[in-house]
C-alpha cells in the first residue's frame, strides 16, 4: 500500500490527477468554507460571515437548477419560485409559532414537490423557448401570488422576529452557528446530487439531455425522467429557501422575481454547467463579484454584465473547467 | 408454424393526397433477415417510422411478437421487444462507448432507475455492455467518447445499443449509409453472424449486401410492396427490374 503510494507521488500521470481532481476540489472548497468562520472571528470581519453564509445557501439553490440545466438540459426560468416556496413557509410558520426546522423542513418540501410536480408535468411536455417561457410563466405566477399574501405583508414582505429554531433550541440564532448548519445542508446537498447524478437515473437523465430520441429507443419513459429530476430539484431549491428566509430574517415577493432565476442561471453558467461543484463557485463568484461592483457605482450591473459577457466568451467549462485546467498543468510542472 | 415476431397488416398513411403508404403488409420471422428496398422516395423512411411508433398510420396494424403497438409510443414497442438503429447515427456524445451500450441495457434491468449507487461501477450492466461491444468489434473502443469514435465504428456503436436491449427484432435503418468500402465490409459480416439469432428487418441502399444477407426481400415502390421473396425470386422477377433495378441491371 505504502509502495503504491509513493510510487504515485513519484510519478503523477497528468491525467489521471486532473480526474481525481474533481472530487478533491470539493473538499477543498468546503473546508476553505469551513474554516472562515475562524478567520472572521478572528479579524473581527463578522459582516462577511453573513456575505458568505448568503453564498453557502445560493450555492445549495444554483446546485439544485444545475441538476435539470447542466445535467439534464432543461433550461428553466422559474427556479426562483421554488426557493420563494421555502421563504415563504419558513416566514409564515415561525410567524405563526410553528418555526422549527424540523416543521418548516418537510412543510417546505412537500409544497416544493407538488409545485414541482404541477408546473412540470405541464412544462416538461414542451421543448426548448417553449419550455423555457412556461417555466419563466410559472414563475411568475408564484411571484403575483405571494405579492397578493396580504396577511404577510404583500408587496413589503414580511419580517421574520425571530429565526427558526432546531428541535426546541435557538440554534440559528447565533451567527457561526447558523453559518454551518448552512454549510451541513451544502455539503449534504453536494452529496445528494453527486449520487444521483452518478446514478442509473442520472445516466439516463444526461443521456435524454443529449439525445432523447435514442434514450426513448431504449424503452425509457423520457417525460417521467425529467419531471423527478425537476421535482426533486425544486425540493432541494426549497430547502435553500427556507435558509436564506432565517439569514434575512426576511422574505418578500422579490425572492421569486425572475431576475433572480436569471441569476441562478448566471451563477451555473459562470460556475460550469453540469459540474455541480461549479454551481458552488459560481454562486461564490456572482454574490462576491455583486458585493465588491456595488461598493463602487450605482450602475454596477452595467459593469456585471460586461463581465458576465466576456467571461463566458473566453471559458468554455466555466470556473469548475479553468481551475481543473490550472490546477493540472501545475500538476504536470510539479 | 412458428408466429412471425413483426407483423405489418394494412397499413395506411397518406400526406394530404400522397399516399406514400398503401396498404402495406410485411412480416419478419424469428431468426430471418427480411430486407426492404425500393427506390429513394418509395416511402421505407415513413413506414420504418410507423413500425418504430415516431409515425402513426392513418389505418392498418403493427404487431410486435403478437402485441398489438399501431399506437405505441417507441418506448413501448422497445419494450415489447423491439430494437432499432438510426439512418442519421444516432448515439450520446457525452457518454462513453460503455456507457451508450449499458445504458441501453439498463433500460430493461430490474430497477432501471435506481437513485443510488454508482452506475460506471455497475457490473451488471458493464458485463452486458461489453459482450455486446465485443460483438461488434469494438471492444477496445468501449472508454472512447462516443462523440470521437469514427463514422463505422459509430454505425457499428449502434448496433451493439440495440444488440444490449436484449431485442426479440432489430430493425435497421440503412446501417451502411456514408460507411466507406472496408468499413462496410466489417458491417456485413457483422450483420451475418447476427442471422439466425435475431429476427432483422434490414433497409439498405447497398444492393450487393442486400442480396447476399437476405433470406427474404421486399421491394417498396410509390408505398407499395410490388414484391416479395427469396433473392433468386426478387432479381429475376420483371416488375421489380423495371421498376427498380434496371437502370442498375442496364
Amino acid at each position: 500500500m505504502s509502495a503504491e503510494a509513493t510510487g504515485a507521488g513519484a510519478a503523477p500521470p497528468a491525467p489521471r490527477r486532473a480526474l481525481a481532481l474533481d472530487g478533491v476540489s470539493p473538499l477543498v472548497l468546503l473546508a476553505l468554507f469551513g474554516l472562515f468562520p475562524l478567520v472572521a472571528i478572528a479579524t473581527g470581519q463578522t459582516y462577511w460571515l453573513s456575505l458568505v453564509n448568503r453564498i453557502v445557501i445560493m450555492a445549495i439553490a444554483a446546485l439544485s437548477l444545475d441538476l435539470i440545466l447542466g445535467v439534464g438540459g432543461l433550461v428553466s426560468f422559474g427556479h426562483a419560485a421554488f426557493v420563494g416556496i421555502g421563504a415563504y413557509t419558513a416566514g409564515i410558520m415561525v410567524d405563526g409559532g410553528r418555526g422549527d426546522l424540523l416543521l418548516v423542513l418537510p412543510v417546505a418540501l412537500a409544497l416544493a414537490a407538488a409545485f414541482g410536480a404541477f408546473t412540470g408535468a405541464a412544462s416538461l411536455r414542451t421543448k426548448g423557448v417553449a419550455f423555457i417561457m412556461i417555466t419563466l410563466a410559472f414563475g411568475q405566477m408564484a411571484f403575483f401570488f405571494s405579492q397578493a399574501l396580504y396577511a404577510y405583508g404583500g408587496d413589503d414582505g414580511l419580517t421574520l422576529f425571530e429565526r427558526s429554531t432546531v428541535a426546541g433550541f435557538p440554534v440559528l440564532e447565533n451567527k457561526v452557528a447558523f453559518f454551518y448548519v448552512s454549510l451541513g445542508f451544502l455539503a449534504a446537498a453536494y452529496t445528494l446530487v453527486r449520487a444521483i447524478v452518478g446514478s442509473r437515473f442520472g445516466r439516463a437523465l444526461q443521456g435524454a439531455r443529449d439525445n432523447p430520441v435514442r434514450v426513448a429507443s431504449f424503452g425509457f419513459d423520457v417525460f417521467r425522467i425529467r419531471l423527478a429530476a425537476y421535482v426533486m430539484s425544486g425540493m432541494l431549491a426549497s430547502v435553500a429557501g427556507v435558509l436564506l428566509a432565517n439569514q434575512a430574517e426576511f422574505v418578500s415577493p422579490a425572492y421569486m422575481a425572475w431576475q433572480r432565476s436569471g441569476e441562478l442561471i448566471f451563477m451555473i453558467i459562470i460556475g460550469g454547467l453540469g459540474s455541480l461543484w461549479g454551481a458552488v463557485l459560481g454562486a461564490a463568484a456572482f454574490l462576491l463579484l455583486e458585493e465588491a461592483l456595488s461598493g463602487f457605482s450605482e450602475h454596477w450591473k452595467l459593469a456585471f454584465g460586461v463581465l458576465i459577457v466576456l467571461f463566458v466568451l473566453f471559458t468554455r467549462g466555466g470556473l469548475a473547467d479553468l481551475l481543473r485546467r490550472l490546477t493540472s498543468r501545475g500538476g504536470a510542472r510539479g | 408454424m412458428a408466429e412471425p415476431i413483426v407483423r405489418i397488416d394494412g397499413l395506411r398513411k397518406s400526406f394530404g393526397a400522397l399516399a406514400v403508404t398503401n396498404d402495406v403488409a410485411l412480416d419478419v420471422m424469428p431468426g430471418e433477415l427480411h430486407a426492404l428496398i425500393g427506390p429513394n422516395g418509395a416511402g421505407k423512411t415513413t413506414l420504418i417510422h410507423q413500425i418504430a411508433g415516431t409515425l402513426r398510420p392513418d389505418a392498418g396494424r403493427v404487431l410486435i411478437d403478437g402485441a398489438d403497438l399501431t399506437g405505441a409510443p417507441p418506448a413501448a414497442r422497445a419494450r415489447a421487444g423491439l430494437a432499432r438503429t438510426f439512418q442519421i447515427t444516432s448515439i450520446i456524445p457525452s457518454l462513453d462507448a460503455l456507457g451508450n451500450v449499458a445504458l441501453a441495457a439498463q433500460a430493461r434491468a430490474k430497477r432501471p432507475l435506481r437513485l443510488f449507487g454508482r452506475v460506471a461501477a455497475d457490473e451488471a450492466l458493464n458485463g452486458e455492455a461489453r459482450a455486446a461491444l465485443a460483438a461488434v468489434g469494438l471492444s477496445t473502443r468501449a472508454a472512447v467518447p462516443a462523440g470521437r469514435l469514427s463514422h463505422g465504428e459509430k454505425r457499428a456503436l449502434e448496433i451493439a445499443m440495440a444488440l444490449a436491449m436484449g431485442p426479440k427484432v432489430l430493425l435497421l435503418d440503412e446501417p451502411m449509409a456514408g460507411v466507406g468500402r472496408e468499413e462496410s465490409g466489417r458491417i456485413v459480416e457483422l450483420l451475418r453472424s447476427l442471422k439466425g439469432r435475431y429476427a432483422l428487418l434490414l433497409v439498405e441502399h447497398d444492393m450487393e449486401a442486400v442480396f447476399s444477407l437476405a433470406d427474404r426481400i421486399s421491394v417498396l415502390v410509390y408505398g407499395e410492396v410490388i414484391a416479395s421473396g427469396t433473392p433468386q425470386a426478387i432479381r429475376s422477377d420483371p416488375a421489380v427490374r423495371a421498376a427498380y433495378l434496371g437502370d442498375e441491371a442496364a
